[in-house]
């Protein structure tokens, strides 16, 4: 008798177990496609905000790299680049860079820099940074991020490229220095990246796979 | 079990509070509501999924064998909210874009379990939905109340970044309550959220016992009308 009862309970339980997961799975399968496309759209959208489309003619979405690079784009993984051209020449480069040293783990960046070494914009992709605090640097809650455009390796000076606490030019805001603080190493860091690499990081996607910077950057 | 209408707004919304009397799904309502937008944000989300999953689970309260109730209201509650963030991502991506933080989040708010145990599996649908409404509503309260609070005193200002929620006209809602304000960092850290809650919980006894005292003194007062008589 007993044995029957936990039978039943156990069948019950079992159905309801797989209606979860097959509910799961549908909406999974049929929403799959459309999510894609929302983050390509998205992806692309934000591209566009940093480097303008009647600036480059090609697929920027595919005509990327992939680099390796701890030490200057901060992330043992390999980052992906995105390349825009025009008529074949290279325009500009956008580049994935971590900022390993937020408040609250990694924070993930789109640093885009022109040919001549100029950054066209930069843009928060993923953070964990306290809410109503760190969360500034998107550009949605804070113009704050907007500040980097047209900034370059040398202008400012590497004693310029620090937040102002630290001695350099750049705003921090209220109540959160680390934050800023790791963006904006993270960035330098991407312009030394570019800076080394910059003819490496047009050639052909099939040519090159990997960048390796060399041992010895003089990055600090 | 046999409440009426107004039974359960009265409890959802006030008298048996899921935040304040309850003090349940504090993992998300401290995580969250550093300002204002984003205790509305979670309020909303979570107000949703509470119905979505009291209904369900008030349709097969007949089905379910009470032995293992607990796992299948868990199973219900977790597919339900992941098929609703699925769903978000994929037709209301800016929408996602904003709320989608706060979705995974409510698979740890118990008050979602507490009410499909508690009321949903006992009572009819339309009673299970109204009570999800209201208890979700009544939390919502509590999160853009206690968002308000942390965000005034925080960072002085109402409503910033109200245009991640209701778009352009959205910057016109924010209100700079303190010019040149230097912040206070502790009411936007998490023991702001904690303090923030213990007080408003304070208020709510306060007025409960007002509104007590109030009740009985008539009364009394009647009794000695009556005495002298």
């Amino acid at each position: 008798m007993l044995g029957r009862k936990m039978l039943i309970a156990a069948a019950i339980l079992g159905t309801f177990a797989m209606l979860g997961a097959g509910l799961v799975a549908m909406t999974f399968e049929g929403t799959k496609e459309r999510i894609a496309t929302n983050e390509k759209e998205f992806l692309l959208r934000t591209l566009n905000e940093m480097v303008p489309t009647q600036a480059y003619d090609n697929e920027i979405y595919t005509d990327t790299i992939q680099v390796h690079s701890k030490q200057l784009l901060g992330s043992e993984d390999a980052l992906t680049i995105y390349r825009a051209r025009k008529r074949g020449r290279p325009m500009a480069v956008i580049m994935t860079v971590h900022a390993p040293d937020g408040y609250n783990g990694t924070i993930k960046l789109l640093v885009a820099v022109d040919l001549a070494g100029q950054i066209g914009g930069v843009r928060v992709l993923a953070h964990k940074e306290t809410p109503g605090l760190g969360d500034g640097i998107e550009v949605e809650r804070s113009p704050w991020i907007d500040q980097f455009y047209g900034y370059s390796l040398n202008a400012p000076d590497t004693q310029g490229w620090k937040v102002k606490k630290d001695g350099g030019i750049i705003d921090q805001f209220t109540g959160a220095t680390i934050t800023p603080r790791a963006v904006v190493k993270a960035i330098h860091r991407a312009l030394i990246f570019y800076f080394l690499n910059r003819e490496a990081l047009f050639a052909p996607a099939d040519s090159i796979r990997e960048i390796q910077p060399p041992t010895q950057t003089g990055a600090r | 079990m046999d409440k009426s209408y107004g039974d359960i707004n009265r409890e959802g919304l006030w008298t048996n509070n899921v935040a304040l009397v309850q003090v349940l799904g504090l993992c998300p309502l401290l995580a969250v509501t550093s300002t204002t937008i984003n205790g509305l944000g979670l309020g909303l989300a979570t107000t949703l999924t509470l119905v979505l999953s009291s209904l369900i689970v008030s349709l097969i309260r007949n089905v379910v064998k009470p032995e293992v109730r607990i796992p299948i209201f868990v199973m219900i509650i977790a597919s339900v909210v992941t098929a609703i963030e699925l769903a978000m991502n994929a037709y209301f991506h800016e929408l996602y874009k904003i709320l989608g933080i706060f979705v995974p989040l409510i698979v740890t708010n118990c008050a979602i379990l507490g009410r499909a145990e508690a009321f949903a599996s006992k009572t009819t649908p339309d009673k299970a939905v109204m009570d999800a409404l209201m208890m979700g509503l009544g939390f919502a309260a509590v999160l853009v109340v206690l968002g308000a609070m942390r965000e005034v005193i925080g960072q002085g200002t109402l409503l910033a970044q109200a245009h991640l929620m209701f778009g352009e006209i959205g910057r016109m809602f924010t209100i700079t309550l303190i010019e040149d304000y230097r912040g206070f960092l502790l009411a936007i850290l998490p023991p702001g959220a904690f303090i923030g809650l213990g007080l408003l919980i304070a208020i709510k006894n306060v007025i409960d016992e007002k509104g007590k005292k109030k009740a009985i003194k008539p009364a009394a007062a009647s009794k000695l009308a009556t005495a002298d008589l």
